[in-house]
């Protein structure tokens, strides 16, 4: 029984390639050209979920963006995807879908029970239910809501698609091929502008498509055709299907999600799944159509019930029958033009008007077909469970309140048209304030806050004539102010047929003793009895309403039921619906695949990756890397089956011992320039600067404005008015700004330039007691004896032809010194001091050796300078001017900070001198006090210190300064490990700093 | 994402800047005497305003030039901008 619902000619689809497809692991076939719900309809399948409240079978609504629930767990190319709209996938060949929301199967739902338990799930139902025992929170009702709910699953393996984001900018951006769009598109590009036409469907022209209309002798969707083809060919254009813009933000910037493969079985090679453009345009059209409102009656999300607009599209575009004996339930004219495209293949439908003596031409036309009308009726409900049978129809009063008697007749679906709701979604993200059109009972834009205008039946114009005249106009004005072009353009005569006024009926009310469900959001199962309750439960605002029943909620942000809902809740408060206001509509207004929003920044492209110059060679020496901001440093280098406690011990040892080099580009660098240099320095950092002699380096501590330490690093003056600085690696672009600050806002009289050169220099840190003659070696030319390179000293010298800077500085407190060359010479470097020290037997040393190296020296680095510790607590207080003021001094005298048992870095051993101790650990004094544990400090750094053979590690303790020589307990509940330990001063090796000066 | 004329350069987006806080707080004089409850107003309190809002802005990844940007915090409107030097008035 293949596509039987399928007409034998007809729609717009590839009826030469049959694809086939799999529904719930059940085999059908399609067309080219179909979406997955006009392939189902045609094989009669019209169950597809369960509803996500009380499991009700649900179906097909609409047959587009307008689609409240069939929604669907895709699988394409070895992927999952969740929540996709049936109705949106367009099919292809071996597309599988299976139903979300349902268990064990979409036919037989356990879930359904909720259906019938009259009392299960109201309004405010988790609200009120899951609120104690506490107990039971973890246990029962979060697994059994998890179970229950959602509306597909989420895959957990790596999406393998690629993603893209691209940046563009236009003078009008329109949203909607329809009719309007295709109108103000042509002005507008003809009259020179740059223009982006942005379609969310596969096919341009909107309601063209289905509209029996004539628009210069041609039929909508021919005009179309030609105005697209046309467009395509213009340089100044960018037409784009399959693109929805959802999301408008300030400052004229859109957000739009282009859907490259997701109709395709695979993703071409080289070319992106989707692709998110972020587009700046001068003005935006908006001109997004509307979207038919459904009328309330009971049961009325029974599959078979949908939009009669959906109807129109499934037979016109796709060839597909909804069904063969339609029942169309209509207050307005257009759900006569669905029911002539039925009569007219074959099909006989029966209308129900809820007006009394409606005239219209089209009207005319219906019965001049013969078409079975009855006027002042209603459908009263559905009747069905997975798929409508009959309708329960009746008379209504004038009034429109009250039954006449309830008669069934067959059917075998109901095609409502309650008129047409503007999709304002975007002028209102855009800050429009919008207002009620009483004419057409519903929302239109009012006055824009940003450039943005909305056109057409969007807002709110349903006459085809008009909609092309004022959309065709306002974007010739448009251009014509950004292009100054008056190019001579104009549009063809229009023939529509004309309708008469709608009737504003909206909810039918139930007949006495009857209890039918009637559905006000279908995506959310909010009931008209929801509201009820909410209201009578004291909830007035409608933001609060929205909130307590779920009403106008998740992907759907109301389309189709936000009217009604409003009407409702006016109804009952006696209001106008004006008076109560819509909710906020919130970007996106479809769902955006998260892979669209992340693009291509993922794991390692989440942020560029910085390499030093030696950086290959570190990779040829068997390097283990770690990440260092966005650096990748050695960690350390592995020789045969070494670990990184015993690699980085034996790089270590070997600086203390002979000699060691480690790759130190990755340091911050500024270059200063300028007559008042020093007095930017002397301002900048905490001690003295103004009498540093050329030739001669310092070591130098910055202040925020709080008194917080901010980095600290070595500043030389390489000759009269140009300094070097050095930053830490993590805060070197913190540093640049903090100095360009200060610059050019509180101290522009200072004539002084910063450049950062982080980039432009390779370092290496020679470090150990044979790093003087491996230096003689590499530079015989230069005096680099202690007279003549003393400690904080610095030269230039000739490294084997290429010019050197050599400053003798030491991080790891040995006799050390830092070599520098331009980037490019930086593997020339590094590889000629290996070369030259191989005799003095250097080995490279990583980040994991040098933390040792400078934690038992009770250097401070990053894990002390934190952002809460100030000079003090890293014992840095010997280098605060008492003479000068600088950035931060006068907080220095907060009284915490001057507090006599204010914290300060202290060392940490553990008595049995074996257990190593976590960085992060707790200081307590007594192990066994109850909790809360009065925290003493705690540990910043840990290192197994070659120098003593045991571990060791620095800490910051409340009033170290008194607390030498006293014992504590290190613990760390989350490694489970209470540590006994003494205090010693964190200056463990060489305290009096002889070595460096050796 | 804002759209944000730097004086130097022209409109470039929001992600090119970085966010610099009230530009109407002045660094007092360095080395002269202040009291503990205007150094505390000059570091710490700031007014969160609703409305039209004078702040600074870095265009850290373009010119590097500090700036100044008046911007309504409710509604993102910005009506002018400023160079650093430029009186505020």
């Amino acid at each position: 029984m293949d596509q039987n619902f399928r007409l034998s000619d007809g729609g717009l689809i590839n009826r030469d390639k049959k694809l086939s497809f799999k529904f719930n692991n059940k085999t059908y076939y399609g067309y080219e050209g179909d979406t997955l719900a006009s392939a189902l309809i045609a094989n009669g399948v019209h169950l597809i979920g369960r509803s996500f409240k009380y499991h009700r079978p649900r179906g097909f609504f609409g047959a587009g963006v307008d689609e409240p629930y069939a929604m669907v767990q895709l699988y394409r190319n070895g992927e999952t995807e969740p929540n996709i709209k049936a109705t949106e996938q367009e099919l292809f060949d071996g597309l599988e879908a299976t139903s979300v929301n349902c268990w064990p199967s979409v036919n037989f739902d356990i879930g359904a029970i909720n259906n019938f338990l009259k009392i299960f799930l109201p309004a405010g139902f988790y609200y009120k239910t899951f609120m104690w025992p506490k107990s039971f929170w973890y246990k029962v009702y979060e697994p059994f809501i998890r179970k229950a709910a959602g509306l597909g699953v989420a895959s957990i393996k790596h999406d393998k698609e690629r993603y893209e984001h691209k940046y563009e900018y236009c003078d009008l951006l329109i949203t909607g091929s329809g009719p309007s769009g295709l109108a103000s598109a042509y002005a507008a590009a003809k009259n020179g502008a740059r223009v982006i036409l942005a379609e969310d469907k596969a096919r341009f022209g909107g309601t063209l498509l289905t509209s029996e209309v004539n628009i210069g002798n041609k039929s909508g969707k021919e005009w179309a055709e030609g105005i697209i083809a046309e467009l395509k060919e213009m340089p100044n254009v960018t037409v784009k299907n399959r693109s929805q813009v959802f999301g408008y933000y300030d400052h004229n910037m859109l957000v739009m999600s282009e859907r490259i493969s997701d109709h395709l079985s695979k993703t071409k090679k080289f070319h992106p799944k989707q692709r998110l453009w972020y587009i700046r345009a001068k003005e935006v059209l908006i001109s997004s159509g509307s979207i038919e409102r459904p009328i309330v009656f009971g049961n009325n999300d029974t599959p078979g019930v949908m939009l009669s607009s959906a109807a129109k599209e499934y037979l016109k575009v796709y060839g597909v029958l909804v069904g063969r004996n339609p029942l169309i339930f209509t207050n307005n004219d257009s759900g006569y033009e669905t029911a002539i495209e039925f009569k007219k293949n074959g099909v006989d439908p029966t209308i129900l008007d809820t007006r009394k003596d409606p005239q219209s031409e089209i009207i005319n036309e219906a019965k001049n077909l013969g078409i079975n009308i009855k006027f002042s009726y209603v459908v009263v409900a559905a009747q069905g469970y997975k798929k409508v049978k009959s309708a329960d129809i009746a008379k209504i009063s004038d009034d429109k309140e009250q039954l006449g008697s309830v008669e069934n007749i067959k059917c075998d679906c109901i095609c409502v048209s309650g008129f047409w709701t503007p999709t304002i979604h975007l002028a209102s993200q855009s800050g429009n304030k919008t207002k009620f059109n009483e004419e057409i009972d519903a929302f239109v834009p009012g006055i824009s806050k940003q450039n943005e205008t909305t056109l057409g039946a969007a807002n709110g114009s349903y006459t085809l004539e008009g909609t092309l005249k004022n959309s065709f106009e306002t974007a010739y004005e448009l251009s014509k102010k950004i292009t100054n072009n008056t190019n001579k353009i104009s549009l063809p005569n229009v023939v529509e047929k004309k309708s008469t006024t709608h009737d504003k009926f909206w909810c039918v009310p139930l007949p006495k003793g009857k209890n039918y469900k009637r559905f006000l959001d279908f995506q959310n199962d909010v009931a008209v009895s929801d509201i009820e309750i909410a209201l009578k439960e004291g909830y007035r605002s409608i933001e609060h309403v929205k909130r307590y029943t779920t009403l106008g909620m998740a992907t759907d942000q109301g389309k189709t039921s936000n009217l009604n809902g409003l009407q409702l809740v006016s109804n009952i408060e006696n209001k106008v619906v004006p008076n109560v206001g819509h909710t906020t509509f919130r970007p996106p207004y479809t769902p955006v695949s998260i892979g669209a929003i992340v693009g291509r920044e993922i794991g390692k492209h989440s942020k560029p990756t910085r390499k030093s110059p030696m950086h290959k060679w570190h990779e040829q020496h068997n390097a283990i890397f770690v990440d260092a901001g966005v650096w990748l440093r050695p960690r350390y280098y592995k020789q045969g089956n070494e670990n990184l406690f015993e690699a980085s011990k034996r790089e270590a040892k070997n600086v203390r011992t002979n000699v060691g080099v480690c790759d130190v580009t990755t340091l911050g660098k500024i270059d200063i320039k300028g007559p008042d240099a020093a007095e930017l320095l002397n301002r900048v950092y905490t001690n003295a600067w103004l009498k540093l002699p050329v030739g001669k380096a310092r070591y130098g501590v910055m202040l925020r404005e709080d008194g917080i330490v901010m980095d600290d690093g070595t500043t030389t003056r390489i000759s009269e008015n140009h300094y070097h600085m050095t930053t830490t690696t993590a805060q070197a672009a913190n540093v640049l700004s903090h100095l360009e600050y200060y610059l050019q806002l509180v101290w522009p009289e200072l004539n002084v330039n910063v450049v950062s050169t982080t980039e432009q220099w390779a370092g290496a840190a020679v470090a150990g007691p044979k790093s003087r003659d491996l230096l003689q070696k590499l530079f015989p030319k230069s005096d680099v004896s202690n007279e003549g390179l003393p400690f904080m000293g610095y030269i230039e010298g000739d490294l084997f032809g290429v010019k050197a800077r050599i400053f003798r500085i030491s991080f790891s407190g040995e006799l050390a010194y830092e070599v520098n060359v331009e980037s490019d010479n930086g593997n020339f470097m590094w590889e000629k001091i290996m070369e030259v020290g191989e005799e003095f037997k250097i080995q490279p040393y990583g980040t994991e050796a040098l933390s040792t190296l400078r934690i038992e020296m009770g250097h401070v680095a990053g894990s002390e300078l934190d952002g809460r510790t100030i000079p003090y607590d890293n014992s840095l207080e010997g280098l605060l001017s008492k003479k000068k003021d600088f950035i931060g001094k006068r907080s220095l005298t907060r009284k915490a900070f001057i507090a006599e048992d204010r914290q300060k870095i202290v060392g940490v051993v553990p008595l049995d001198k074996k257990t190593s101790i976590p960085e992060g650990s707790h200081l307590v004094k007594d192990s066994n006090a109850p909790l809360p544990n009065p925290k003493l400090g705690y540990i910043s750094a840990s290192c197994w210190s070659v120098e003593h053979d045991n571990p060791f590690s620095l800490a910051i303790l409340k009033n170290g300064k008194n607390m030498i020589g006293e014992k504590l307990f290190v613990m760390s509940p989350l490694k489970n490990k209470v540590i006994p330990v003494e205090i010693v001063s964190s200056h463990y090796v060489d305290p009096k700093g002889e070595r460096v000066r050796s | 994402m804002l759209h944000i004329k730097c004086p130097h350069c022209g409109m470039r987006s929001q992600n090119e800047f970085s966010y610099g806080g009230d530009a109407t707080v002045k660094r007092p004089e360095l080395g002269k005497e202040i009291s503990d409850q205007d150094w505390d107003n000059f570091v710490y309190n700031r007014k969160s305003l609703r409305g039209k809002h004078l702040e600074l802005w870095q265009h850290l990844s373009g010119c590097r030039q500090w700036i100044k940007v008046e911007r309504d915090t409710a509604t993102h409107e910005i009506f002018r901008t400023l160079k650093a030097n430029e009186d505020n008035s």
